[in-house]
């Protein structure tokens, strides 16, 4: 048994349990995203048509369709974070690692994302690495963040 | 001080993570007294307290529970709206890290009193945190006989579960969250019939706000009528404020109603911070009013919320110093709205990309006379025209905006090198 089947077979098989379902599949994803055989199966299990499960997936901003970075990284540039300098934040981590939002870097160790408001307002400019998040951010402080993924990248 | 700690009393003061640190701070004492009242003298009591809904519309909690109450079915559901997505909130994701017990009592009480025999706490996906706390609480609760089929030995069965979000800004409206809980996109249904009648999986569905749930336990433990003398009267008891932006002390405060914005944004916040002066406040967060510094000694209540024509009520506080440019705060919010547009209705559909095609004329220094007017007529259509409330309240910032801020806006006219292009 793959991954995936023995992943949906934890959970109920009823219908509503779809979104759980694909939130926990692309979780234990390394690429961070939802395969098209993935959500095969996921629709099979719940006696679903595939459509049923990528209209889903579509909807929801959470899941991605294409392979994404080992580190998916978000950025907040909501209202709270925005006047308090998020903008430098996204051009410290573009000039940092050479892409755009939505874009993976050449060695696939990250991806770039906006997102909505992580609710850490207080903490203002908010990032978060997978499910690790950095707060009261300065370009500096992100600089020596992705030089510590990076460093621990490389030694591994 | 002008804070009143009723909901928040426990917070910081207890571990989370465990329930035995709630139960011996007070958790859980509350409920053990409502199940010897009947349910009718529960929603009496939740009515004399003259609550009002906490996630920002303001709606009667006794109404609401009263028409739940009522319904002949056997199967009820009450729901937790988590899903606080509106930038600049973040006061449930306090309570939930807090003092979760003190939310799955509230639930609980409200259980007890519609008749419901299961909940859900649907907590947007990118609270990780809270999610892991809130399921943890409910491990405990079961543990401890506060949940499942004999709460606390009694007849009485409830039982609950966490759901996900999965990072959609809409699925804080009552109909898409329910949607989104069924396993589906979170598309909004037309009302009515509204959700006490038939709500989740069409069965009728009782749903609040975290702060609602949370202030529950604390009317039952006070009174009906003690809590209603608490903030002012028509809006009573505390409000959860969210502080952030250019201000020095950020985060989460609990003051009784009644109170102004500028006592909460001075004491509360200890002012401006690098030397620079409040120049604008947003309320209730990215969907609210732009108000200018002379409007913040109005008072926090729901009367001054319903002004705005807007959903403001959830206690966002959003400062902005004199070093912020209007038009690229507008933008922003603007740009926002435009993503999370569901795009299914023209007025905010094209609306967005209408309103962003005049702010770049302002924020490039193109504007002329005539992109005021095209501002304010397309911001004007899509907050009366648009199918739902994100449409509704999307253009709220820039309707106020032009009304507050207008001399801003002409100065910007003034400096600009507009090039009238015949069309």
């Amino acid at each position: 048994m793959n991954q995936t089947a023995s992943i949906v077979q934890r959970f109920p098989k009823t219908e509503d349990y779809l979104i759980e379902i694909l939130l926990e599949v692309q979780k234990n994803n390394p690429l961070h995203y939802l395969s098209e055989a993935d959500m095969h199966t996921v629709a099979t299990y719940l006696n679903l048509p595939d459509s049923r499960v990528s209209g889903v997936v579509d909807f929801y901003s959470f899941f991605s369709t294409k392979p994404r970075g080992k580190y998916v990284i978000q950025v907040c540039n909501n209202v709270p974070c925005f006047i308090n300098h998020s903008g430098a934040i996204i051009d410290t981590l573009r000039q940092l690692l050479g892409i755009s939002f939505h874009e993976t870097t050449q060695d696939g160790l990250f991806t770039l994302e906006p997102t909505s408001c992580l609710g850490h307002c207080d903490e203002a400019p908010v990032i978060r690495i997978n499910d690790d998040l950095y707060t009261g951010l300065d370009p500096e402080k992100v600089t020596r963040i992705i030089t510590d993924y990076r460093d621990r990248e490389g030694k591994k | 001080m002008i804070t009143q700690k009723l909901i928040t009393k426990r917070c910081g003061a207890i571990d989370p993570h465990n329930i035995d640190s709630s139960i011996q701070a007070g958790a859980y004492s509350i409920l053990a007294k409502v199940l010897d009242k009947t349910p009718l003298s529960v929603i009496e009591e939740i009515k004399k307290s003259k609550i009002r809904g906490r996630g920002g519309a303001g709606f009667p909690a006794h109404v609401k529970m009263m028409g739940l109450y009522q319904e002949q079915s056997p199967q009820k559901y009450v729901v937790c709206n988590a899903d606080e997505g509106e930038p600049g909130n973040f006061k449930d994701r306090y309570l939930m890290e807090k003092d979760p017990h003190q939310i799955l009592e509230g639930m609980l009480i409200a259980a007890y009193a519609t008749g419901a025999t299961k909940g859900y706490v649907y907590i947007r996906g990118e609270y990780q945190e809270s999610i892991q706390i809130m399921k943890n609480a409910i491990v405990q609760a079961y543990e401890k006989g506060f949940l499942g089929q004999h709460v606390l030995g009694r007849s009485f069965a409830f039982d609950l579960e966490v759901r996900s979000g999965a990072g959609s800004y809409v699925c804080g409206e009552e109909f898409s969250l329910l949607e989104s809980i069924e396993g589906k996109a979170g598309r909004t249904r037309v009302k009515p019939p509204f959700p006490t009648s038939k709500g989740l999986f069409m069965k009728p569905t009782l749903i609040n706000n975290v702060e609602t749930f949370a202030n529950y336990p604390v009317i039952m433990d006070l009174s009906g009528a003690k809590y209603a003398e608490i903030g002012t009267p028509t809006s009573t008891g505390t409000k959860l404020i969210s502080l952030s932006g250019n201000i020095r002390n950020k985060g989460v405060f609990e003051v009784p109603f009644g109170v102004p914005f500028r006592q909460i944004i001075d004491e509360l916040g200890g002012g401006i911070p690098n030397g620079r002066s409040l120049k604008m406040v947003q309320l209730g967060g990215v969907c609210g009013p732009i108000i200018p510094e002379y409007l913040i000694d109005m008072i926090v209540d729901y009367e001054r919320f319903e002004v705005f024509e807007s959903k403001t009520g959830a206690g966002a506080i959003i400062v902005i110093d004199d070093h912020q440019d209007l038009f690229s705060i507008l933008e922003n919010i603007s740009d926002f709205f435009a993503h999370e547009s569901c795009g299914k209705c023209t007025p905010c559909r094209e609306g967005h990309a209408q309103i962003k095609k005049t702010l770049n004329q302002f924020i490039h220094f193109k504007a002329c006379e005539k992109d005021l007017a095209s501002l304010e007529s397309q911001a004007r259509i899509m907050h009366q025209t648009s199918l739902c409330g994100l449409g509704q309240s999307a253009p709220t910032s820039i309707i106020s905006a032009l009304y507050f801020f207008r001399n801003t806006f002409f100065d910007r006219i003034n400096a600009s090198n507009c090039q009238e292009v015949s069309s």
